[in-house]
């Protein structure tokens, strides 16, 4: 067992350092990812080990990083590129939506576009405008590509090595005000498929599932929760886009409730997908409708609102307990 | 001084600076021509090109059978077989001297339209037609010619070329990458990234613009207020404006810029000052826009009337070379035809393949909902039987 103790940002670090390693067409692209190892370091001392050629800082054009990364995957190259903060994506997203994500099937599989679009995404570091959303539903609902999220340094270590070992396009959202957490990594034990989704607490009367940066606050919920006598199954979905409902439903036929829980606005968000998934295949088992915590549908507000507008401990209490009311 | 100068220091308040505003970039056109439209070969100090007689005839019989297909493609749009089509009408010089001038282990990047390079790049032409019938989205393999899927999304495929070109330039290859784009195309941002990512990463390609003055019905002065090829020199790149619709000048000036791009020298801005004889596409009405004073001073500049002139004057080609060619353009016509005929539509289920490589469990599932779903209809008539 090789077990090491390291913050999410390391995990990461030391994964991209590993695929580097490993495959010699993994490249690195993004803005300030070079010298100053990107602006959370996850790519620090990658270019002084590695070199500009396989590092590359680019130009701060978010559609030029992911067109000509697109064009490298084309040459025969494994691009993994940075995009700087979430709400900075969408200069590319029409590189990613109208052509990363369509151009495998429009080759009629002849072609494969293994390019990782990498995104700290989500709020809670107090940062500025555009810095602190979760788009991540705009890019689930888009067929050819695939979203994933770790909330923890193992899966930060495993699943974007995952992510860019897969011939599919992948958005890797990474939980920014997760970075600094440490969590275990076993760098030699064999991961979790990528997008299945892993039950992080067992519990038998409710299901939590969260992603990202929420299964931290739903874990501490169903503490909470414990003391009080209810015992909360927390799922960590891990993966947005495909979602494995079957673990969803498996969760659900045992604890007969369910609360979905994510940064992002509720309206149209992954919850409301889950909720409909849900209620299709567990009607019979439900005691209670499927509830959602989540954004409100409003800007991302100023920094001093975030503990207002981000789901917290007593927010997503609050849904175990309209959910046992029923 | 003149009064488009004056007018430059003043705010730009008066109805006049409009009008004045309106004059095309184009007006003073610095192209390059080997060849005039009268079919005089002419010399240009920078670019010189020396072909044999076969080989001119080999650029005229591609224009001709470019042609040829596109007219044929035109009239399967008006008869229903095909759902769209845009044609390249006009701009055959272009496509052709630019693609006789790639090699193979060159890589093309290109719009919707470029069925001429297409057709030097020896792509079967039937297979452009699968996504103007409705069957596919693109449907070839872009590594088997070195040819990319058409584009549709305005000047995306310039970023690919780019990016391509940098993964050229990493694997020490001395091939080179062209990326085809129009004058509408040249006001979008991914043009403008991909000028900047090439010019920085110093990338082996070539952009061609293809300056067919109308952007369905934007002319190019809704585009630029420069001269397109000079946009070029903004970003630290040459860029060149050649005679469009001259197969020659279009030729030598894209060899000369590939070349340029082989030896490691960085990008090249090409624009191919021509016209699009027809519509945008078959959709398009362009005598709602344009006046058709314009187009018949540009069918007095016609690509393949001048060579032919050329050819016959200079005695390169005889009565029976033209027979020939007619005889071949029939041809090509009726495999065309009845190729896009007996194209099938593809089949039901098709709509779930190669949405991902790895497959996908939601596509999965919905494949097999929708496999029962159809399976109940035969079950039904089954029955009813």
């Amino acid at each position: 067992m090789a077990v090491e103790k390291m913050s999410l940002a390391k995990a990461l670090n030391e994964s991209l350092r590993k695929a580097l390693d490993t495959d010699p067409k993994v490249l690195i692209m993004g803005e300030d990812v070079g010298k100053l190892g990107g602006v959370f370091r996850i790519t620090d001392g990658l270019q002084k080990d590695f070199g500009e050629e396989r590092v590359i800082d680019t130009p701060l054009a978010e559609s030029g990083i992911v067109g000509t990364a697109i064009g490298l995957a084309l040459r025969g190259y494994r691009p993994v590129v940075e995009i700087q903060f979430d709400g900075f994506v969408f200069p590319a997203y029409d590189q990613i939506v109208t052509q990363l994500a369509k151009m495998h099937a429009r080759a009629l599989g002849k072609i494969k576009l293994p390019v990782v679009v990498r995104i700290p995404y989500g709020g809670g570091i107090g940062a500025v405008e555009h810095h602190s959303e979760s788009p991540e539903a705009l890019f689930a609902h888009v067929a050819g590509l695939k979203v994933v999220s770790p909330s923890n340094a193992s899966d930060g270590y495993w699943m974007l090595q995952q992510a860019i070992q897969s011939d599919d396009p992948v958005i890797f959202f990474e939980p920014k005000r997760r970075y600094w957490d440490k969590g275990e990594v076993d760098i030699e034990s064999i991961p979790d498929p990528l997008h299945a989704a892993r039950v992080a607490r067992t519990g038998t009367d409710l299901t939590l599932a969260a992603y990202g940066p929420m299964v931290k606050v739903c874990l501490e919920a169903a503490a909470a929760a414990q003391e009080e006598g209810k015992s909360v199954e927390v799922l960590d979905l891990r993966s947005m886009s495909p979602i494995d409902f079957d673990a969803v439903q498996r969760s659900v036929e045992k604890t007969r409730r369910l609360v979905v829980v994510h940064e992002a606005p509720v309206f149209y968000g992954s919850g409301a997908e889950i909720a409909a998934r849900i209620t299709e295949r567990c009607f019979y088992h439900l005691e209670a409708p499927v509830l959602r915590v989540g954004g409100f549908h409003a800007p991302y507000p100023p920094a001093r609102l975030e503990e207002e507008y981000l789901p917290g401990l007593d927010r997503v209490l609050d849904a175990v307990d309209r959910s046992l009311a029923y | 001084m003149t009064v488009e100068s004056t007018a430059a220091r003043k705010p730009r308040r008066s109805s006049k600076r409009v009008s004045a505003a309106k004059k095309p970039a184009s007006s003073e056109p610095q192209l390059v021509q080997l060849l005039t439209p009268e079919g005089e070969r002419v010399e240009h100090p920078d670019y010189d090109i020396d072909l044999s007689p076969e080989e001119l005839r080999g650029l005229y019989r591609d224009m001709v059978l470019t042609r040829r297909f596109d007219a044929e493609a035109t009239a399967l749009q008006r008869q229903g077989e095909l759902g769209l089509w845009a044609s390249l009408l006009g701009q055959e010089a272009a496509q052709i001297g630019s693609g006789r001038a790639l090699r193979d282990d060159d890589y093309v990047f290109p719009t919707y339209r470029e069925h001429g390079v297409a057709w030097c790049r020896g792509v079967d032409p039937t297979n452009l037609l699968g996504m103007f019938r409705g069957v596919n989205h693109g449907g070839w393999d872009p590594n088997s010619n070195n040819f990319h899927l058409y584009t549709i999304v305005i000047g995306s495929q310039t970023l690919h070329a780019t990016g391509y070109a940098m993964g050229v330039a990493k694997d020490g290859a001395d091939s080179a990458v062209i990326a085809y784009f129009g004058d509408g195309a040249s006001s979008q941002g991914d043009v403008a990234e991909s000028f900047t990512f090439s010019a920085v990463y110093n990338a082996p390609v070539v952009f061609f613009c293809q300056n067919n003055q109308w952007a369905i019905s934007e002319p190019t002065e809704r585009q630029t207020r420069v001269p397109l090829y000079q946009r070029a020199q903004g970003f630290g790149f040459p860029g060149v404006r050649v005679d469009g619709n001259d197969v020659l000048a279009c030729l030598a000036v894209t060899r000369s810029a590939l070349e340029r791009a082989r030896r490691g020298e960085g990008p090249t801005l090409v624009e191919a000052f021509t016209y699009r004889m027809g519509a945008h596409t078959t959709s398009d009405d362009p005598t709602k826009y344009r006046h058709d004073d314009e187009r018949q001073a540009w069918e007095a500049k016609d690509p393949i009337l001048r060579l032919r002139t050329y050819l016959e004057n200079q005695g390169l080609a005889d009565e029976a070379f033209f027979t020939e060619l007619d005889k071949e353009s029939d041809v090509l016509a009726k495999r065309v035809r009845e190729a896009v005929r007996a194209m099938p539509d593809p089949d039901h289920m098709a709509i779930f393949d190669n949405v991902y490589a790895d497959g996908h469990a939601l596509v999965d599932e919905e494949r097999a909902q929708f496999a029962a779903y159809q399976a109940s209809f035969a079950d039904a008539s089954e029955e009813g039987k």
